[in-house]
């Protein structure tokens, strides 16, 4: 039922704690954060300057200049931060940083998983399927933004390549011209940082949910890199239950 | 024509064309192609012993704007002085033959002439059903264009229309028009896009032709790189209001009387290649972004349909029928997938109440020692 179940070797001595996503991955994973919200609100700027800068002459204020100053460093950190995913998924990381939880489709398993997910998510079936990294639908959505980010990273450069003709993003990118016109790769570039958005809101409402359903620590598994096989308060529970039934036992006996 | 040696001193002194000007125009012509300024004697010693080169002129779909742009001159330059020394043979338009001399002029020319004159075709060439919708005496613009630009030394392609079907391409484009690059093959093109193209470009590409007897390198599209080889938007004299953030909100408010940025009504500078903010229009006077009016994108292969709307930024999406900005496709599904999800969460929430989950007992009884 698990993908990972015979993986007995990660399990902490504290019982069903394992730890799942590794430095890269939680560092990756907060460097996208932060350049994707910067990237977003500088791009959103960028599209749309409304913010008014008055001044007589045009020599003092460079608030458009620093506005893509910022863009463009957001976007090289970016693009080094997937570079270094990119690496971990395909190299360094272990079984839950690999690539192939991005396409869960080609296993059996994964697409039972699949099948299961999409039931608990559609009401049809109770409990989410237990699985210790991305459920098979999860990482199908990740597999999804990937390709996101690869338009946007594309698009971004061949925008910035115009700038220079003949420069290294210019003839990286600018044979896309012919193909797509530079409006509508402009206007894929735009399209695609509204849907990153609509799957942040996504992404963090069905984190919550299953961190709230399954109490398996999703949450705090990306700050700590530890996710929990089973609820931490039921394992208490279990050890107070189980203290009390031996004291039960044991009780009667001295009363006797 | 009265040169017919194509000597163009000669020709400079019977028009009153001093040596001083002369000079002056070969240098204009060294930077405008961007040559450094040690070329102009050598375009100067280029153009006085040049041959005289054979060019005709041929209109097809098209608003005969490269031959007013041609015209537009008040006074005889240089420029117009070397295009018709060393050249027309034949020009639809402007030429004072007319009927059957006028084409047996031009058959003299491909017949006689034939791989040694340049053909300049302005306008697009229709293709749909069998090219019937533009014909000159009695022939398609289809079979003409083959014809006279197959036999061609080369074709300069001017106007957008010509380059790459312009405004008869436009969606749903009728008559199945297209530039001349997907019409005649086997020959080298050059593309000389813009609405009109810059009489300047097409004398500065005769020029280095002469001098270097080569056309000049061109990018991806065919444009020589000399004239398309930046954006406007790098060029632009209103860059630093643009970088500083002082936009046009309206036409004739405060900012727009300072000159300053036309970005936000929809200036289509950022994705156009042209030299216009270098060379303007109208002996250099003046250019639409100039004269206060956004760039609308009229050298680009796409233009027009991806360059409209011109006061805004982007392409309208088509969305079964309901067009939309980007903003507004953007924000809708934002909003769709927030309404979708806080559904769900309160599905999940009263769910989770009614029937909450047992399964962790039984795990814990797997899992704990
Ligand atoms: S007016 Fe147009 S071309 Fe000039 S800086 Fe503004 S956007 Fe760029």
């Amino acid at each position: 039922m698990t993908t990972h179940s015979t993986h007995v070797h990660h399990l902490s001595k504290e019982a069903g704690r394992i730890y799942v996503w590794q430095v890269p991955v939680r560092l990756t994973h907060w460097v996208n954060f932060f350049t994707i919200i910067v990237l977003s609100l500088t791009g959103y700027y960028i599209a749309n300057p409304y913010v008014q800068v008055s001044a007589r002459e045009a020599y003092g204020p460079y608030f458009m200049g620093h506005v893509r100053f910022v863009h463009f460093m957001a976007a090289y950190i970016f693009v080094a931060s997937l570079l270094l995913r990119t690496y971990w998924a395909f190299w360094g990381g272990n079984q839950w940083a690999s690539w192939r939880a991005l396409v869960p489709f080609f296993t059996p398993e994964g697409r039972g998983i699949a099948k299961e997910a999409f039931q608990y998510y559609m009401f049809i079936q109770r409990e989410p399927p237990t699985v210790l990294g991305h459920n098979a639908l999860a990482g199908f959505t990740y597999g999804i933004i990937v390709f996101y980010y690869f338009i946007q990273v594309f698009t971004g450069f061949a925008l910035l390549g115009m700038a220079d003709p003949g420069g290294l993003w210019w003839n990286l990118t600018s044979w896309v011209f012919p193909l797509i016109s530079s409006q509508y790769i402009r206007l894929l570039h735009h399209i695609v940082m509204w849907l990153l958005c609509a799957f942040a809101i996504h992404h963090v409402y069905s984190a919550f949910l299953v961190d709230a359903e399954e109490a398996n620590g999703l949450m705090s598994s990306i700050f700590s890199g530890w996710k929990f096989r089973v609820d931490p308060h039921k394992i208490e529970e279990h050890k107070e239950r189980s203290a009390k039934a031996k004291a039960t036992k044991t009780e009667p006996l001295k009363e006797k | 024509m009265p040169f017919e040696t194509g000597n163009l001193k000669e020709a400079l002194a019977q028009r009153g064309v001093s040596r001083r000007d002369f000079l002056k125009f070969c240098s204009a012509m060294a930077v405008t192609l961007a040559l450094p300024p040690q070329f102009a004697p050598r375009v100067a010693q280029a153009l006085e012993k040049a041959p005289r080169l054979p060019v005709v002129w041929l209109e097809y779909q098209d608003c005969a704007g490269n031959t007013e742009g041609l015209l537009r001159a008040s006074k005889p330059t240089v420029a117009e002085l070397v295009l018709d020394v060393l050249s027309l043979n034949y020009h639809e338009t402007i030429m004072a033959a007319a009927g059957h001399q006028a084409e047996a002029a031009l058959q003299e020319t491909v017949t006689k002439q034939k791989g040694k004159y340049i053909a300049v075709v302005e306008g697009s060439i229709p293709t749909k059903d069998g090219g019937v919708y533009c014909t000159i005496g009695g022939r398609t613009a289809l079979d003409l264009v083959q014809e006279i630009g197959g036999n061609a030394a080369a074709i300069i392609a001017v106007g957008t229309c010509a380059a790459y079907g312009g405004l008869p391409m436009a969606s749903p484009n009728p008559t199945g028009a297209g530039g001349v690059g997907t019409v005649v093959k086997g020959v080298p093109i050059l593309n000389l896009p813009g609405c009109p193209m810059n009489v300047q470009n097409l004398t500065a590409t005769i020029v280095h032709y002469l001098t270097f007897e080569t056309w000049p390198a061109t990018d991806q599209f065919g444009r020589p790189l000399f004239a398309y080889g930046s954006r406007i938007h790098d060029d632009c004299e209103r860059r630093a209001h643009f970088d500083a953030g002082q936009f046009v909100e309206e036409w004739g408010d405060e900012g727009h009387r300072k000159g300053w940025c036309l970005y936000k009504m929809g200036c289509k500078g950022p994705e156009t290649f042209h030299n216009c903010p270098i060379v303007r229009y109208n002996e250099g006077t003046s250019w639409p972004v100039g004269a206060g009016h956004g760039c609308a994108g009229c050298s680009e292969p796409s233009f027009w349909d991806t360059m409209t709307p011109f006061y805004r930024r982007l392409p309208k999406i088509d969305l079964l029928g309901v067009e939309a900005t980007a903003e507004q496709l953007g924000v809708g599904i934002v909003a769709t997938v927030t309404g979708a999800f806080a559904t769900h969460g309160v599905i999940s929430a009263i769910r989770s109440k009614i029937q909450p989950i047992d399964r962790h007992e039984a795990d814990l009884e797997e899992h704990l020692p």
